[in-house]
């Protein structure tokens, strides 16, 4: 099966181009269900595959399969080769098992919706592009994944480009993206003429032969590329805007998969960041380690007073991102990609979960609007932009949705116990693993920002789950909501299975389970090293990461849960200053726009007013112009008169026997000079007869017109 | 004064740039086709005039030898061109060639 890893990305491939040219001929159901069903196979083969290279042992380094040579280009060249390695089967694992149950909720969630082809061709088209990123053996074909599924981002997000918003989301999140995107082509660039070479195993097989600096240039331009593609500060700013798009493509794509491929690029590279330098002593990774734990915390502050119920899960995913950035960063190589490997778990099923929240508001909203039953409308399309200024997303509006809603409400808790860390949930182990070798690499600081952050995190999960499902529904639209079908509800237990079970199945013992000798093969000997001071043991910390959760559990269980806002009114927060602060995101977006959207503008304008009409416009028509005038001034040569023309024929003639004159051989100028002076006198009166014909020819005269012939005027 | 007493190969070089000059003056100023029609012959004439002095000059055979094309050819330029002017005065009553403007604009 190794050999036809191929087969695995040419599946969703095979959907997109069904489903682009053969799709009219089926229903939309039926291409629903193909897309569904094709990605389902790849995550069968890959299951297949994975367990054939388990029985491998760990022996196996990784294999690389070459279809063929892609582009050839003096000695620069890059084939299209897979590299199947225990990295890459992880990601597309993940991609694969995640997205297929996100393919079958859509399924659901999108019924009614009129694009539901267009939408699943632009899933399977991602799902293509992530495994192609993920796959590639060199950092081409990565960059080629890389681009695609920001397009597909970009695509999804505008997805009902109807309503300016969505699409303005969509065009933010594109072009936030590109900058990081020209970052990670630059690092591209500097890599091939630095090692000659783009496929991994050139790459780090002659790391030794190259010096840190550069290298430390290399990885961060792209980890410039990353900020941008896995939101992280400074770039973290479309992340929340995308949630513009479907939900089950929130979930996908802005929270399983493509936003984690900023944590795969640098895993990827782990053996060029392990040793970059970027100034001095400090190295990339230390950066790495700063810019994710601020982010988390930052975007932790953000999403603990978020009333839009998918801007919270956005920001906490920024959050999340932050702490796997944070583990790449301390070496923790291993505990990043398990963290990314559990998040793509419970955060896919937290977003499913508020799909289905915000899908069975929608209905009852309608219930009451229409004064019918809620079936058969396509929810989808008025998700956003509803006639009435309702707000499904808003989390004011819910409210006791526990009762109305069982199966998302506990498929819920599960996922908001996971992201909260609590106590043997897949998200505990892995965020504390993190954590722990934070501490153990000396990074005391970054340990404890990475502890306040894990409280507001529990906090903020738990303030979301008590306002959505606590208490008594605050308003009509959520008394009469009722659960989504099943075809919606079984991808969420079968996620929160996984968001419960993966880190006790995989993740245990501690620091050596299935999970870590998984990928130990692939990154022995790279990332973590002890630093010195004070080691916590292993207990302690796994006792305060419990007790942070908890506590942040029990916090938002006092302030939301024990006696829950009856009304609206009363779940809209006042706070202070700082509440505002975090209300409005820290005005980032404000001063984004002031500071770097506004100037682009002002010079966008003066190049439409000012350049484009008097330096480009003037250009083109003073061209035009001089070739009117100038031909406006050669015509008049055609004067019509036959004699002028032999007056043209004379005056050249005379002209190049004057330049003959000047040039001829020696030795004809001597013959010329013995023949005496009356040969050039004849030549200077041949001049002076020239100089009257020009006087008597050009002199003022009748023209043609006024010339013309009686006999053509008669006639 | 010897170039009074004695006829140098300048002298006939001389008279043929005067006779080709009043050729090409005819040409130029003359508005009967005939008339530019004869100015063009002297201008012939006048460069066959060169081109055997200058033949002799050199104790050369070439020069009289393209005398003879030239004559040739003028025999033969002589046919059209009258040709050509007597259908231009079938057609509009005139020799003025002036008046040859059908094409202008």
């Amino acid at each position: 099966m190794i050999d036809l890893i191929w087969l695995i990305p040419l599946l969703p491939l095979l959907g997109v181009v069904i489903n682009t040219f053969f799709g009219r001929f089926l229903s939309g159901k039926a291409s629903a269900w193909l897309a569904t069903l094709l990605v389902g196979i790849a995550a069968a083969l890959t299951l297949v595959t994975i367990f054939q290279v388990r029985g491998l042992g760990e022996e196996f380094g990784g294999e690389t399969v070459t279809l063929y040579r892609w582009m050839t280009a003096g000695d620069f060249s890059v084939t299209l080769s897979f590299l199947v390695d225990q990295l890459s089967l992880l990601m597309t694992m993940v991609i694969t098992g995640v997205g297929f149950l996100i393919h079958m909720y859509s399924i659901g969630y999108m019924a009614h919706d009129p694009g539901i082809r267009r939408y699943f061709i632009y899933l399977n088209l991602f799902v293509f592009a992530m495994l192609m990123l993920v796959l590639g053996d060199n950092y081409l074909l990565m960059f080629l994944g890389w681009e695609g599924v920001g397009l597909c981002s970009y695509l999804l997000i505008s997805f009902w480009f109807s309503d300016t918003v969505n699409a303005d989301a969509g065009k933010k999140a594109f072009i936030v993206n590109r900058i990081g995107d020209f970052a990670v082509l630059l690092g591209i660039f500097l890599t091939w003429t630095t090692f000659g070479s783009l496929a991994y195993a050139d790459i780090f097989g002659s790391i030794e032969a190259v010096s840190a600096g550069v290298l430390g240039l290399i990885t961060f331009l792209f980890f410039v590329g990353c900020t941008g593609k896995s939101a992280q500060i400074p770039l973290y700013v479309w992340l929340p805007d995308a949630m513009a798009g479907p939900t089950p493509v929130s979930a996908l794509i802005h929270a399983a998969t493509m936003v984690t491929a900023g944590v795969y690029l640098l895993v990827r590279s782990a053996p060029m960041l392990d040793e970059a330098i970027l100034i001095s002593n400090f190295l990339t990774r230390d950066l790495v380690a700063w810019i994710g734990v601020l982010t988390a915390l930052f975007a932790a502050t953000i999403a603990l007073t978020q009333t839009d119920i998918k801007r919270v899960l956005a920001y906490s995913t920024v959050s999340q991102l932050g702490y796997m950035f944070l583990g790449v960063g301390t070496g923790a190589y291993i505990a990043a990609i398990f963290h990314l490997f559990t998040h793509a778990f419970f955060k896919a099923l937290l977003f499913l979960g508020s799909g289905s929240v915000m899908h069975g508001m929608e209905h009852g909203h309608h219930a009451i609007s229409h004064g019918q039953p809620a079936e058969a409308d396509d929810h989808a399309t008025d998700e956003h932009g509803h006639a009435d200024s309702f707000d499904v997303q808003d989390m004011r509006n819910m409210g006791g949705l526990w009762q109305k809603m069982p199966a998302t409400a506990w498929t819920f808790l599960i996922g908001g116990l996971a992201l909260a860390g609590f106590p043997l949930t897949s998200g505990f182990f892995s965020k504390d693993e993190i954590l722990t070798l934070t501490q153990h690499g000396g990074y005391n600081l970054l340990y404890v920002i990475g502890i306040v952050t894990a409280f507001m995190t529990a906090f903020y999960t738990f303030r979301q789950f008590f306002m959505v499902f606590w208490g008594k529904p605050r308003t009509e639209a959520a008394a009469h909501a009722h659960e989504s079908p099943s075809v919606m509800t079984v991808p969420l237990m079968i996620l929160a299975a996984f968001a419960l079970l993966a880190g006790l199945i995989f993740g245990l013992p501690l620091e050596d389970g299935v999970f870590h000798h998984w990928l130990e093969p692939l990154l022995y000997g790279l990332g973590h090293h002890e630093g010195e001071g004070y080691h916590l043991p292993i207990m302690a910390s796994l006792a305060i990461s419990s007790i942070v959760a908890i506590a942040g559990i029990a916090l938002a269980y006092l302030r939301y849960g024990r006696r829950p806002a009856e009304t609206v009114g009363e779940a809209t927060a006042k706070g202070g200053l700082l509440h505002a602060l975090s209300y409005n995101k820290w005005y980032v977006d404000e001063i984004y726009h002031a500071l770097i959207v506004r100037p682009y503008e002002l010079l966008a304008a003066f190049s439409a007013r000012f350049f484009d009409r008097f330096v480009i416009d003037g250009a083109v028509n003073g061209v035009a112009k001089l070739l009117s005038v100038g031909g406006g001034g050669l015509g008049r040569l055609q004067s019509g008169f036959v004699r002028s023309y032999a007056l043209g024929i004379v005056s050249g003639l005379f002209i190049i026997g004057f330049v003959m004159f000047l040039t001829i051989p020696n030795e004809l100028r001597n013959y010329f000079s013995q023949l005496g002076t009356p040969a050039i006198l004849t030549f200077v009166v041949g001049l002076g007869l020239l100089a009257l014909i020009l006087w008597t020819t050009l002199r003022p005269r009748k023209t043609v017109e006024a010339a013309a012939d009686p006999i053509t005027h008669t006639s | 004064m010897e170039a009074l007493t004695t006829i140098t190969t300048t002298h006939y070089l001389i008279l043929s740039a005067i006779l080709f000059s009043l050729g090409v003056l005819g040409v130029l100023m003359r508005r009967s086709a005939i008339i530019a029609f004869l100015s063009i012959e002297l201008m012939l004439n006048a460069v066959n005039l060169s081109f055997v002095a200058l033949a002799r000059d050199l104790v050369s055979l070439d020069g009289q030898v393209v005398v003879f094309f030239v004559m040739t050819v003028a025999a033969a330029e002589v046919a059209v061109g009258l040709a050509l002017i007597v259908a231009f005065y079938r057609s509009l009553g005139t020799t003025d060639i002036d008046e040859a403007h059908e094409l202008y604009g």
